[in-house]
């Protein structure tokens, strides 16, 4: 590649041409400030805070946006480039709510920080102008407060480009335009997934969580009796949340956090990832076995379950009747972990812990009543748990290590991989294979299906009968899988797929995202999972006495009625 | 000084849009001489001739069509921007409906130049009465051999079809252009990507003015040289102007590049209608700047008008009279800005809205200074922070005015409501 050579405030930069302006001045520790740019999103260069000057041109440029070319002479920190930011800062603000303290990305907000860093600290100059649209808390999962968003359009990329849901556009224009869904339709009545990858972009407060932490505070005061299960992923998440190093797995001290939170019993989501894997596992044989529907498709991910209900509503048959490890831990808790512990199940107040917003949708799912009540009672994301240990005055980095309550505090390795993308294929293949071939599996990492391509496939040879199989993450790479499914034209067995890129650690529940984020945490997902004692479902001694003491069996009568569900056609919405 | 009908020579004479009928007055012989050169002779021969773009900016014709010929690709496009979204503005619409074929005639020729095989017109929503004159023209001309496959007996194939959009001002900036071609909203994209490189569907392109490609046919017709001989040294061959507002004889004119502003307005358009004086003149469409009578003694030549201040644009003369205040005439035009700015980026969605509502402050004469360096703050971002051509010149009126007419800004301030300014309705109530 061609290198060119340019100077920005003076000082000399050799990048290879084709690099931007802000790419280079990163290089040479210059800092210019940005609003839309996001790291892993295409160049907008709609928001005009990267302006810079370059010699020669009447006309500022974008740092984001232009190239720097052989001997261009930029400066990002003259006066001209100063005041024009600033006046479009002030632009900016004089059109925004001004009311964040009591703003749920208080703290954390790009345009807050903006404001701070570009030394906002006199009166604006033009009269603050803020609109007064409902703000949309229709969803499950997230809060649109069109109030204060800044129209840097990165959660219409997200939404309508990466997920290929196509929920949010732009309507009107000019000044009056805003990013909505079409027709005045509230979220609740879109195709909305729930996925959260939109919050997990936008710079301000204009898409943020659905904060449910007031129905935990009420059950909490009623006196329940408290139970928590937490995901596979948010062991890796939490103390991220917390400021903490990305990558710090923290499980010991997370299940001190929820202890002092008042959970009395801390359950680890691990435990029915495993025993997901026993009921859709021996879905799987039994489907290639008896001539049923294929490829299977997994149906652990609601975002993903609810694209399909809407988008493939003609292949439904295709995915795993197999609940969600949410799920099946909610029936669960509510029937066998209440009995064996004596405990009144309509007393029991059931949280899940999760990386993920879709999974409010999920357990408020009707027919997610199996055990007689409503199988999960409440699912909190890391994000709503980090504002909960924090607003408890918890001092999380100084916790000590409790391990999880039991019976159901131990999971395998093969649950804990259910975090990334691929995890829940690696640990079926893990299960399958030894099932199926009665033979010990020499390597258990199936490194075809980690990592962060959009796609990913391989096959396994199960003494016999070759298995192929199929990975998707983000529901723009479902599609490009689920078009063949549709046409018939699938050669998979077996495929998983995950709305959220990345996997559920790179859920929209999670701490702010981005690639390089999530690639740290899935690093450190598999590190740790590594040095477990115990890495396949099938040997977790948890599963054996749930089959033992219980469950006649997978995918028995009695793991049909509690563990297994059925799908709806959600075609209607579009 | 006389009209020079060269782009209008047909102009009155029957059916025009029949391409027989074109051919008869020696239309398609250009694009004959065109098909004997390569793309490097075709654009030499403009290099030569020195036509530069009639849709604003001026730009040399001849380098925009090099930049879409050095890039490789089997796709490429050339684009005819009709769109004439300038308000007061109808010189597109005459030259289309008078002589058709000299725009189809330049776009092929254009085309021979880059290596495209199709072209669009992009023709303005608002002109359905033009849309079956173009089309019975293009229809002509796929009989005549002018279009379609084998192009009067040569290897060289094109063919043109009509676009439309849903008429937004800024979709005929040339990007929004594409966008809306494509089926999208019509926004601008950043640049670069330029069009030569990255232009309608992510391929070359070259998107020209109506009046530059139909120019295009006339110098290939009579050459390159003769061509330069008229009007100026930087800006020749003629130029179609349209005047509009309070002059006694409305309409489009054609005259070589260079004629005098005062001559044009006084002489050929016969002065301010109704016997009044005249207050201000805007040229270069609503984005230009409004200037005194006294400024108006200036040959209307492309370099020389901006060299003022000014721009000739699309050749738009917009006379004022004196029974209007310049204040009521800067608000309606930043209105306009407001109310066409796209919105997608932030210094024009949020700052021409600004500058809307602080010249309507002056006008109804609740402004003050504060006000004035408020709107001088905006006009210097405005310049040179947002993303296309609509937001950049946006403040121009209004930076005109508080250059211009200082004087009658001040009479405005501090109370002084404005008779005049409080009885108009203005844009926005
Ligand atoms: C907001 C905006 C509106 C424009 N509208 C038109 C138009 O209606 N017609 C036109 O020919 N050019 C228009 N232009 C200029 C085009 O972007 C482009 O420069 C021109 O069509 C190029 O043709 P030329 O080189 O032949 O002049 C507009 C530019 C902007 C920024
Ligand atoms: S300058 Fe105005 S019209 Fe152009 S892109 Fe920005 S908002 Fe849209």
């Amino acid at each position: 590649m061609a290198m060119v050579h340019a100077t920005i405030n003076g000082i000399s930069v050799a990048v290879e041409a084709g690099t931007t302006i802000l790419e280079a001045a990163k290089k040479i520790h210059v800092n210019i400030p940005t609003l839309c740019y996001h790291e892993d999103l295409a160049v907008k260069a709609v928001c005009r805070i990267c302006v810079v000057e370059i010699a020669g041109m009447k006309l500022m440029q974008t740092a984001c946006s232009y190239p720097v070319s052989e001997g261009m002479v930029i400066y990002t920190d003259s006066p001209k480039v100063l005041k024009a930011r600033k006046t479009i800062l002030e632009l900016i603000l004089a059109h925004h709510q001004q009311n964040c303290l009591s703003c749920a990305k208080n703290g954390s907000c790009e345009l807050q920080n903006l404001a701070a860093e570009l030394n906002m600290s006199h009166a604006l100059h033009f009269d603050p102008e803020t609109t007064n649209f409902p703000i949309d808390d229709s969803s499950p999962s997230i809060v649109r407060d069109p109030n204060k968003c800044i129209q840097c359009r990165r959660c219409l990329e997200v939404c309508n480009t990466i997920q290929t849901v196509g929920v949010l556009s732009v309507e009107g224009r000019g000044h009056d335009s805003k990013i909505c869904p079409p027709y005045g339709k509230q979220m609740v009545d879109t195709a909305c997934v729930n996925c959260g990858q939109c919050l997990q972009v936008c710079p301000v407060g204009a898409i943020t969580l659905h904060d449910n932490e007031d129905r935990y505070m009420a059950a909490r005061e009623a006196g329940k009796t408290m139970v928590v299960q937490i995901a596979p992923s948010v062991r890796t998440t939490i103390a991220e949340a917390l400021g903490e190093e990305v990558g710090t797995v923290s499980t010991g001290r997370l299940v001190s956090a929820l202890k002092i939170l008042g959970f009395q019993y801390v359950l680890d989501t691990d435990f029915s990832a495993d025993l997901t894997i026993m009921e859709e596992g021996t879905e799987l044989l039994q489907r290639i076995q008896n001539g049923g529907t294929l490829p299977m498709i997994t149906s652990c991910c609601p975002g993903w379950v609810k694209f399909c209900e809407t988008f493939y509503s003609h292949e439904t048959e295709h995915l795993s009747t197999a609940k969600s490890p949410q799920q099946m831990f909610g029936a669960i808790i509510k029937t066998y972990f209440a009995q064996k512990l004596k405990l009144e199940p309509g007393n029991i107040f059931s949280v899940s812990i999760m990386p993920c917003t879709a999974k409010k949708f999920e357990c408020a799912r009707p027919e997610m009543h199996a055990s007689g009540y409503r199988d999960v009672d409440l699912a909190l994301t890391v994000l709503e748990l980090a504002r909960m240990i924090r607003a408890t005055g918890i001092n999380f980095a100084e916790l000590p290590e409790t391990p999880f309550d039991q019976p159901f505090g131990t999971g395998s390795g093969a649950g804990e991989i259910f975090a990334a993308t691929g995890g829940v294929m690696e640990a079926a293949l893990r299960t399958v294979y030894e099932i199926v071939t009665g033979k010990t599996l020499e390597k258990l990492e199936f490194t075809a299906v980690r990592g962060v391509e959009g796609v990913k496939e391989t096959s396994v040879d199960l003494g016999g009968t070759v298995v192929k199989v199929a990975v998707a993450h983000g529901l723009g790479n479902a599609r490009k899988i689920m078009d063949a499914v549709a046409r018939g034209k699938s050669e998979y067995h077996f495929i998983e797929i995950m709305a959220c890129p990345g996997g559920c650690i790179g859920g929209g529940g999670n701490p702010t995202r981005s690639w390089q984020k999530v690639r740290q945490r899935t690093a450190a997902v598999y590190e740790q999972e590594k040095e477990l004692p115990i890495r396949k479902s099938h040997e977790n001694p948890a599963i054996k006495e749930i089959y033992h003491e219980f469950l006649p069996g997978p995918c028995s009568r009695k793991s049909e009625r509690l563990l297994h569900t059925h799908y709806i056609n959600r075609q209607d919405i579009l | 000084m006389e009209q020079m009908k060269v782009l209008l020579r047909n102009q009155g004479k029957p059916d025009m849009e029949d391409a027989k009928a074109y051919i008869a007055t020696g239309g398609y012989d250009g694009l004959k001489r065109a098909l004997e050169m390569d793309g490097a002779e075709i654009i030499e021969e403009l290099k030569k001739s020195g036509l530069r773009g009639r849709g604003g900016a001026g730009f040399p014709t001849w380098l925009k069509l090099k930049f879409a010929f050095d890039t490789e690709s089997a796709e490429k496009y050339i684009v005819c921007n009709a769109d004439e979204g300038e308000p007061g503005t109808n010189k597109d619409r005459v030259l289309m409906s008078c002589d058709p074929h000299s725009l189809l005639e330049g776009m092929v020729i254009a085309g021979r130049a880059i290596g495209a095989h199709v072209g669009y017109i992009y023709l303005r929503a608002e002109y359905p009465q033009v849309r079956p004159i173009l089309q019975r023209a293009i229809d002509s001309a796929y009989t005549c051999h002018a279009l379609g496959k084998h192009i009067f007996g040569s290897d060289f194939e094109f063919d043109i079809s009509i676009r439309s959009g849903a008429g937004a001002y800024v979709c005929g900036e040339e990007t929004a252009l594409f966008e809306s071609i494509e089926g999208k909203r019509g926004e601008p994209r950043y640049k670069p990507p330029f069009p030569g490189v990255h232009g309608l569907f992510g391929k070359p392109t070259a998107l020209n003015n109506v009046e530059t490609l139909a120019n295009i046919s006339h110098i290939f017709r009579n050459g390159a040289i003769w061509f330069a001989g008229i009007g100026t040294k930087g800006s020749t061959g003629t130029k179609l102007f349209t005047v509009a507002g309070n002059v006694a004889h409305r309409g489009v004119y054609e005259f070589p590049m260079g004629i005098n502003l005062k001559a044009l307005i006084y002489e050929n358009c016969g002065g301010i209608a109704d016997g009044k004086g005249l207050l201000a003149v805007q040229t270069g469409g609503s984005s230009g700047p409004f200037i005194r009578p006294d400024q108006i003694d200036i040959p209307l030549d492309i370099d020389f008008v901006a060299a003022s201040g000014g721009r000739l644009g699309c050749g738009t003369v917009f006379v004022i009279d004196d029974s209007n205040c310049i204040l009521d005439i800067v608000r309606n035009t930043q209105d306009f800005f407001a109310y066409e700015s796209c919105g997608q980026c932030t210094p024009c969605r949020e700052g021409t809205i600004r500058v809307a509502q602080i010249v309507d402050k002056i006008c109804r004469g609740d402004g003050s200074m504060v006000d004035v360096r408020a709107l001088q703050e905006l006009i210097d971002m405005l310049r040179v922070a947002p993303l296309c051509g609509l937001g950049h010149s946006s403040a121009v009126p209004i930076a005109s005015v508080l250059q211009n007419f200082m004087p009658e800004v001040e009479k405005h301030l501090d109370g002084d409501a404005c008779v005049w300014c409080n009885t108009q309705k203005g844009g926005r109530s």
